[in-house]
């Protein structure tokens, strides 16, 4: 009798599937090609540049100006869109009224309208002269040129991603818990509070993530609304741009990377998020 | 849904409910929410076709009989009958090797899959013009080859597959992974071929979220701005795709003929939307994970 | 096949062997879920696989119907090794635990799909495809359903559904994966009943998995015990009853009492009185006297092997199950008829009248 033996450590689980070699190979020659390849490209490149030729790019007056547009804007952007994306998740889960399909719909405008379109709208809605900005402007508010205008963007491209994070979650939420604080004396306000508030916490941070990401790499729906003037309302997409026609390589690597590696660590909180999230709630 | 969130109008007749807010705060949110989206969201949407009719019908139609509108529209179809159907195919292979095995590294495999969705539009045109462009890594290969890539239609469809890249597989893992492989063994007992079952049990299982996903794809694809923009060189006629001719029009101030080819794209958005919905409400439980029992 | 065999109470018990899992080990990761395993299958017979969730049970039978590979060891079908056999040659009817129906497709469609997959050569025509489901839909009772969908029928009837699947490719042995586990109790039993009619009716080799010890009692010919991947014993209903060989499977089929006990010279003393239990050959010393709850009886003075005070009793079914607590603070439960009730904290003797003590 052989003695049992000691399990290796396999890259595949034996499975009577068929079809695995071809689908992965397929996949990682497709994901190497389209994606990682071009990635190593420029990563190559900004390694190239070195982090005091980054560093030299990054605080140079007008890139520094454009990325603390870029990510102050969409900061502002992104919590203002995670407060009304809750609001607008909760309102569409927890109550009825006529059209509610329809308003359910609508949210996902921004992620189906192409944001050349939106951009050009928006700049239409919010110049001087337009149906809004006419408004704002009547309220001495300028919105179109300014960095105003960036975060009405901003603002529109990211609501979707605050809403769908959350809106699940509501959906699920056990009303039995509820029923259970009021049963134990709690009040309305109370319950929602302390009761139901807290799980949700996780999902709107993760919106909150998702629509700041989305915020500073957007390019097409503000670069028509800013009126990108250097050192006021100038973004750090466009200005990966104008560094390309110009031939400037070597800046343009230099933005994306920082770029990147903002996108890298949003992406990393958002991990840390829905790790600890898995750990105190059970789920994500 | 359950009773307790019925219409408002039904709530009145009993006790308040200890599970909702009261009938004024309700209302109250509720205007909020639909004056925020009216707002944001449908302001613009209205404003598109409003532009575009600003000169009557016929300055709207007149933005479509040029040579370059029509250039424009041939090469967006173009783009979007390559790099769909490539998603397509590649969001199918990945999501069965991910969702139907267990192998080492899966989710470093998944958020590589997803990594386009967190790389700016414009950083993911750069990253093709850095391979393919004239300083790039392949740029005098191509040259001695008198292949272009960047400025050309190449780069255009390898720019446009890169925004769109997870968008069927991200739909079809999670889905193919709650479907799980009960049904596909059962095939094989029954003596079916690797293949027939694919064909009979699990396409059959996927068709809605694949439509979804496609829809979606599709939509991005047409709709593709940044990343187009920083590939195309933006010659009429030749590298144009819609969005980037609302662009070029919009920035000659022909304000018309900008908003009407958007209009176009906004009636894409618009489709996109309305069959998005539909298959939402009568498919929900096919088409995404986890949804079954809501 | 309907009406294929009849008199198979023979073949029940001297039936010659159809599968022989030999040497079987399988892990997974790092956990071994089967160690050195082998079993007979005879044909024609109902076999059941009894053992706790994680007892590799399951992992087994999905190892004889080419779903998961062994680490080590063979299957042989009948004659033939089939240990690298592909999944889709082995002629299995495999029925999961959930059924796995195809959901896109009529009650007809599902049963007919083992035979649509086949190649065109080997393919029944179209008239006698229909044929077949027919019939198969008559054995199971469910002849006007052709075309529904499985979302559209009861669990019971998409076990039945998917039972008719798995047979009509005439598979060499039939395996279920805990067949009755996902239906309500009285579903259950019914089934139970008619699957038992079934095998009776088409003498198919059948293995099923099960961890309800009344299921497999009442249903097969033999029955296999499993634990922690190994084989702990093979027989008959009557034989894993009456003859258990470890405890292990003496507590997997019911509720038992374990009480100290000294043998010496085949015999079994407990608190110095002799008992009834017999000690295997050989064993001398301290050991484990196992007993079912109706093996104890209420007794007085030196015909009791143990004291106690009661601590409470409940009727059921027609008898009493009383709980008593044993000076050393164990507790055991007697079953008695219910003519006498006792008082809680009234003091009683009990006799051990029968039992099991295995080496250890």
């Amino acid at each position: 009798m052989a003695p049992p033996k000691r399990a290796k450590r396999r890259f595949l689980r034996p499975s009577v599937i068929p079809g695995f070699g071809l689908a992965f190979g397929y996949t990682l020659t497709c994901l190497g090609l389209i994606v990682l390849l071009p990635l190593a490209a420029l990563v190559t490149r900004a390694s190239g540049l070195g982090l005091s030729g980054i560093w030299e790019v990054a605080t140079d007056p007008r890139v520094a100006s454009a990325l603390r547009v870029s990510f102050g804007v969409s900061l502002l952007a992104a919590l203002t869109a995670s407060v009304f994306g809750f609001l607008i998740a909760w309102v569409l889960t927890r109550y009825r009224f006529p059209g509610r399909k329809i308003v359910d719909a609508v949210v996902d405008l921004p992620f189906a309208l192409p944001t050349a379109v939106a951009g050009i709208a928006l700049a239409a809605l919010y110049a001087p002269n337009g149906l809004v900005g006419a408004q704002l402007a009547r309220l001495g508010i300028e919105a179109a040129y300014t960095p105003v205008g960036i975060y009405i963007a901003m603002v529109f491209i990211g609501l979707p991603f605050a809403v769908r994070t959350v809106q699940p979650l509501i959906a699920e939420i056990d009303k039995e818990i509820e029923e259970a604080s009021a049963t134990l004396g709690a009040g309305r306000v109370h319950t929602l509070v302390r009761v139901v508030l807290p799980p949700l916490i996780p999902a709107a941070l993760t919106g909150f993530a998702l629509a700041f990401a989305r915020g500073v790499g957007e390019y097409g729906s503000i670069i028509f609304i800013a009126g990108n003037l250097p050192y006021v309302s100038e973004i750090a997409p466009l200005l990966i741009v104008i560094k390309l026609s110009e031939y400037d390589y070597g800046g343009a690597c230099a933005i994306a990377t920082i770029m990147l590696g903002i996108s890298f660590l949003t992406l990393l909180a958002i991990n840390l998020i829905q790790a600890w999230s898995r750990r105190r709630f059970g789920y994500v | 849904m359950s009773e307790t969130f019925a219409p408002a109008t039904l709530a009145e007749a009993r006790p308040a409910s200890v599970v909702t807010e009261g009938l004024w705060v309700r209302g109250l949110l509720i205007a909020v929410a639909i004056l925020f989206l009216a707002l944001f969201l449908v302001l613009p949407l209205v404003t598109v076709f409003a532009q575009a009719l600003a000169k009557g019908f016929g300055a709207y139609l007149a933005a479509f009989t040029e040579a370059d509108a029509h250039a424009a529209i041939r090469l967006t179809l173009l783009t979007a009958a390559i790099a769909v159907p490539f998603n397509l195919v590649f969001g199918i292979m990945a999501s069965w090797a991910i969702a139907k095995f267990e192998f080492w590294g899966k989710n470093l495999l998944v958020t590589l899959i997803d990594l386009p969705f967190s790389v700016s539009p414009v950083v993911s045109g750069l990253i093709y013009v850095l391979v393919f462009g004239a300083q790039g890594l392949l740029g005098p290969w191509l040259l001695a080859h008198d292949l272009q890539v960047i400025f050309a239609v190449p780069g255009i469809v390898l720019a446009t597959i890169f925004v769109t890249f997870p968008f069927v597989a991200r739909q079809l893992i999670p889905l193919m992974q709650e479907q799980g492989t009960a049904e596909e063994e059962a095939a094989l007992t029954l003596g079916a071929s690797g293949w027939h079952a694919f064909r009979t049990v699990t396409l059959p299982n996927i068709r809605w979220g694949l439509l979804y996903s496609v829809l979606l794809c599709n939509a991005r694809a047409m709709g593709e701005f940044g990343a187009v923009s920083v590939v195309s060189g933006h010659i009429r006629g030749l590298t144009n795709t819609l969005p980037l001719h609302v662009e070029i029009l919009y920035n000659e101030y022909n304000f018309v003929a900008a908003f009407a080819v958007a209009s176009l794209l906004a009636g894409l958005a618009l489709v996109t939307l309305l069959v998005k919905s539909l298959l939402e409400w009568r498919y929900a439980d096919e088409i995404k994970a986890g949804a079954r029992g809501h | 096949m309907p009406g294929a065999t009849e008199g198979r109470a023979s073949e029940r018990t001297g039936g010659s062997t159809a599968i022989r899992v030999e040497n079987l080990s399988k892990t997974f990761d790092t956990a071994a879920v089967l160690h050195d395993f082998s079993l007979d299958v005879r044909a024609g017979e109902l076999l059941a696989l009894l053992g706790p969730s994680g007892s590799g049970k399951t992992t087994l039978l999905r190892i004889i119907a080419g779903l998961d590979f062994p680490d080590d060891g063979r299957i042989v079908f009948g004659a033939e090794d089939a240990t690298r056999l592909p999944v889709q040659q082995r002629a299995v009817g495999f029925v999961f635990q959930h059924y796995a129906l195809f959901k896109h497709m009529s009650v007809a469609e599902n049963i007919a799909y083992g035979l649509n997959a086949r190649k065109r050569s080997e393919r029944p025509a179209k008239a006698e495809i229909k044929r077949r489901v027919g019939d198969l839909l008559d054995l199971i009772k469910l002849s006007g359903f052709a075309d529904r969908y499985p979302s559209q029928l009861s669990g019971g009837q998409r076990q039945r559904i998917a039972l008719a699947r798995a047979l009509a490719v005439e598979p060499r042995v039939l395996l279920l994966d805990e067949p009755f586990g996902a239906l309500d109790a009285q579903v259950r039993k019914d089934l139970r009943r008619w699957l038992r009619e079934i095998h009776d009716r088409t003498g198919q080799t059948t293995i099923f998995v099960t961890h309800d010890q009344d299921e497999a009692l009442e249903l097969s010919d033999r029955v296999a015990v499993l634990d922690k991947g190994r084989l702990e014993q093979v027989g008959t209903p009557d034989e894993v009853q009456e003859a258990p060989v470890s405890a292990t499977v003496l507590k997997f089929l019911g509720d038992t009492i374990e009480v100290e006990a000294i043998a010496q010279g085949g015999e079994v003393r407990v608190d110095g009185r002799l008992t009834p239990v017999r000690a295997p050959g050989g064993l001398v010393g301290p050991v484990k006297l196992y007993a079912r709850p109706w093996q104890l009886q209420f007794a007085e003075g030196d015909g009791a092997h143990l004291q106690g005070l009661v601590r409470s009793s409940y009727r059921t079914q027609g008898r009493q199950r009383i709980e008593v607590d044993r000076p050393e603070g164990k507790t055991v439960v007697v079953e008695a008829a219910d003519t006498h009730r006792f008082a809680a904290g009234s003091p009683v003797g009990l006799r051990i009248t029968g039992g099991h003590v295995f080496p250890n």
